[in-house]
């Protein structure tokens, strides 16, 4: 005979699982018990929301499944903005929750709360187990739902008796799954790949459109080739950065709300546009009617339901990016003549780069770009949300997928330290920084509990203009420079760093940044660096909610 | 904007219908009816729902549906050749006299059945398509309707052709 939880953490190391990052509780105590022995890694965080966001960032950094693991009830509610900025971001994570005994279910027992029902609308899909027989088969299934198709979180709930209750040891973790309901497709139609291909080659003006999907199918190595190959250019979303380097010829950046200018007149002036692995998301479109509008649409994605969502498709392609690109590749004929179009491009490029006032202030747009020239591609960078995610993923320069992990659909303020612990796990020889702004490193500011305890090497690179400075930038555009709440009382960080043991710098001009930056880099376990940046320095470009993307304000600044 | 009649096949698992529904709400769906049973296979279950949108608006949900890990198969069967019927039981006033012939005269009409009978009421059971209920309903709202209850439409493909999963 077996426990439940024997079986659940057998069930967890088949599925190749080596860290958890999880909190304790009362229903989750015979789970811990059989932890405590396993050859699982657990990391104890300082609120569960932060196990949640480090599973996520075990997750985007590997490829793999992360797992976290709370209690019922607070614990499970807990990780609640975890789990949906994980299924906004499609990341495969399982998310364990301890749950009142199944005799108590819907009585309003102490700390019972309804987690399957809650994270129903946030989740890939999810369990609550009523019988332990069904461990090993949920388990096998979760990981199976999360990793495959459209990758997502997936949530399993154990009340405790199904954790205490004995099962017979033969019990298998079944080795197949089936599941009717769920047949994700990979291959893509032929014959709309090949009226695809027809399309590109006809094109005078076509343009890549990459995103976070490339990144999940591991697709970027076919995705630069067929660039490459058909001598078409490619812009990036947020989510997509790194699937094409930063320095190559064909990467335009980012486009959308603050993208290049020269990506967003492209998507404007474009007559193809090939969508891969993106969902034509309102931060990328602006205003809908106005996007692309001149352009016949591909779009590539393994997820149907993304297929004329919020634009009509002319040529859809349901399979995995990787997949299809690789049939794209090898039915290709003839690519289209592109040069006229690279050449516009390229005045675009010249005529309206990237650029910010590089005077004798402290700029963070300068320190994201020493920390780019330092790194030089290597490392992995974390991002909180807000202007500091903006002036990273437009001042960095990626070179390789997953080196790039951030909260793109929810948005998620305090998302990034917490993952940047996941992603040190994930991938734990290379350097990992955490650009935040004072607002979001103060949102999950606890877990430097959990890097002191643990040695957990993440440097944080804190842009503290003592604002929550994206939303004060809107106030100051839009809403008359009426600052109303946002201006946030100066924090030393350093000082609440050394409280925890962790080292700190702080710097106040731009003359210490590179030195600064070094000693973080140098330094064996986690680090702060508090950088006294212009207060008031703003996200440029960028397009107004609501307007046509090529229509962008803040670009002639000197 | 037009009714929608889908037939979604799904696991006969607790919460099923729960997760339905909420992924109908959630995406701005209105449902006007659902009705839920069990179907010739019994680890499944079958659900009709009527619902309001255009074309894309319900193609769209179509496919979120689809998405939901226990939903099998959603079909439209919108302009297709199916079979529709809703069952309803109508509670009219009926006092004795000439009211409770009438009102038996047009149950007759409809080929409704009178299944219980009080001293100041009829409850009447009819089956039929939407618009046979509504103007039944209709009809008998002069003598005073006490309570209704409709099941929501069920729906089936005419013809050898079923709404099955596709193994």
């Amino acid at each position: 005979m077996k426990t439940g939880a024997k079986i659940l953490i057998e069930a967890l190391q088949r599925e190749g699982v080596d860290t958890i990052f999880g909190y304790p509780g009362g229903s989750v105590l015979p789970i811990y018990d059989e932890l405590y022995d396993s050859s699982i890694r657990h990391i104890l965080v300082r609120h569960e929301q932060a196990a949640a966001h480090a599973a996520d960032g075990y997750a985007r950094a590997s490829g793999r499944v992360g797992v976290c693991l709370a209690t019922s009830g607070p614990g499970a509610c807990n990780l609640v903005t975890g789990i949906a900025t994980a299924y906004m971001d499609s990341v495969p994570i399982v998310a364990l929750t301890g749950q009142v005994p199944t005799g108590m279910l819907g009585n309003d027992a102490f700390q019972e709360s309804d987690i399957t029902g809650i994270t129903m609308p946030i989740t890939k899909h999810n369990y609550l187990v009523k019988d332990a027989s069904d461990v090993g088969r949920v388990v096998r299934e979760a990981f199976y739902i999360a990793r495959t198709g459209r990758p997502g979180p997936v949530l399993i709930d154990l009340p405790k008796d199904i954790s205490t209750d004995q099962v017979y040891a033969e019990t298998p973790i079944p080795d197949s799954i089936s599941l009717r309901g769920y047949q994700p497709t990979y291959r893509g139609h032929v014959r709309q790949i090949d009226k695809a291909l027809d399309m590109i080659a006809q094109a005078e003006r076509p343009l890549i459109y990459a995103g976070g999907g490339v990144i999940h199918s591991n697709g970027s190595q076919e995705l630069v080739e067929f660039a490459e190959r058909t001598a078409i250019p490619v812009t990036t979303t947020l989510m997509g950065l790194g699937c094409i380097p930063g320095d190559h010829p064909l990467n335009l950046g980012m486009l959308g709300m603050h993208g290049t200018q020269y990506a967003n007149y492209a998507v404007t002036e474009c007559d193809l546009l090939i969508g891969v692995g993106v969902r034509f998301d309102d931060r990328v479109t602006g205003k809908i009617d106005t996007f692309a509008p001149n352009a016949t649409i591909v779009h590539i994605d393994i997820d149907p339901a993304e297929i004329s969502k919020n634009k009509r498709v002319d040529i859809p392609i349901v399979g995995d990016v990787k997949t299809v690109l690789q049939t794209m590749l090898e039915r290709m004929q003839k690519a289209g003549r592109t040069e006229n179009w690279l050449n516009r491009i390229a005045t675009w490029k010249q005529n309206h780069p990237l650029r910010y006032r590089d005077d004798d202030c402290l700029r963070p747009q300068y320190i994201i770009q020493q920390l780019s020239d330092l790194l030089r591609g290597d490392g992995i960078i974390v991002s909180e949300v807000g202007q500091n995610q903006m002036w990273t993923a437009l001042y960095y320069c990626f070179k390789k997928p997953r080196t790039w992990i951030t909260s793109g659909g929810l948005g998620t303020m305090g998302y990034g330290f917490p993952a940047a612990m996941g992603v040190h796990y994930a991938r734990p020889d290379e350097p990992v920084f955490d650009i935040a702004g004072d607002g979001s490193f103060q949102m999950n500011i606890q877990e430097l509990g959990t890097v002191a305890h643990n040695r957990i090497p993440v440097k944080v690179v804190v842009l503290n203009n003592m604002y929550l400075g994206m939303v004060r930038q809107w106030q100051e555009l839009f809403y008359n420079r009426r600052y109303a709440y946002t201006e946030l009382p100066p924090v030393d960080f350093v000082k609440i760093a050394d409280a925890y043991g962790v080292d700190g710098i702080r710097v106040d001009a731009k003359d210490g940044v590179r030195e600064a930056l070094e000693a973080a880099l140098e330094a064996d376990g986690p680090f702060v660096l508090d950088f006294r940046i212009e207060r008031e320095e703003n996200v440029f470009p960028m397009v107004p909610a609501g307007a046509a993307i090529n229509e962008m304000i803040g670009v002639h600044q000197p | 904007m037009k009714s929608h009649t889908l037939s979604v096949l799904v696991e006969n698992r607790a919460g099923v219908l729960s997760r339905v529904a909420g992924m109908f709400s959630r995406r701005g769906f209105n449902i006007e009816s659902l009705a839920v049973g069990t179907c010739e296979e019994p680890e499944m279950s079958r659900i009709t729902i009527v619902v309001n949108g255009d074309d894309s608006q319900v193609e769209q949900v179509i496919k979120q549906a689809n998405k939901l890990i226990d939903v099998i198969k959603v079909s439209d069967l919108t302009g297709r050749e199916s079979v529709e019927r809703e069952l309803a039981l109508i509670k009219v006033a009926a006092e004795a006299g000439t009211s409770r012939a009438e009102i038996m005269q047009i149950a007759d009409i409809f080929r409704a059945q009178i299944v219980d009978v009080g001293s100041k009421t009829l409850v009447l059971q009819v089956a039929g398509d939407t618009g046979k209920i509504d103007a039944l309903e209709k009809l008998l709202r002069q003598y005073g309707i006490k309570e209704l209850v409709r099941t929501g439409k069920i729906a089936i493909l005419r013809g050898a052709k079923t709404v099955k999963s596709a193994k």
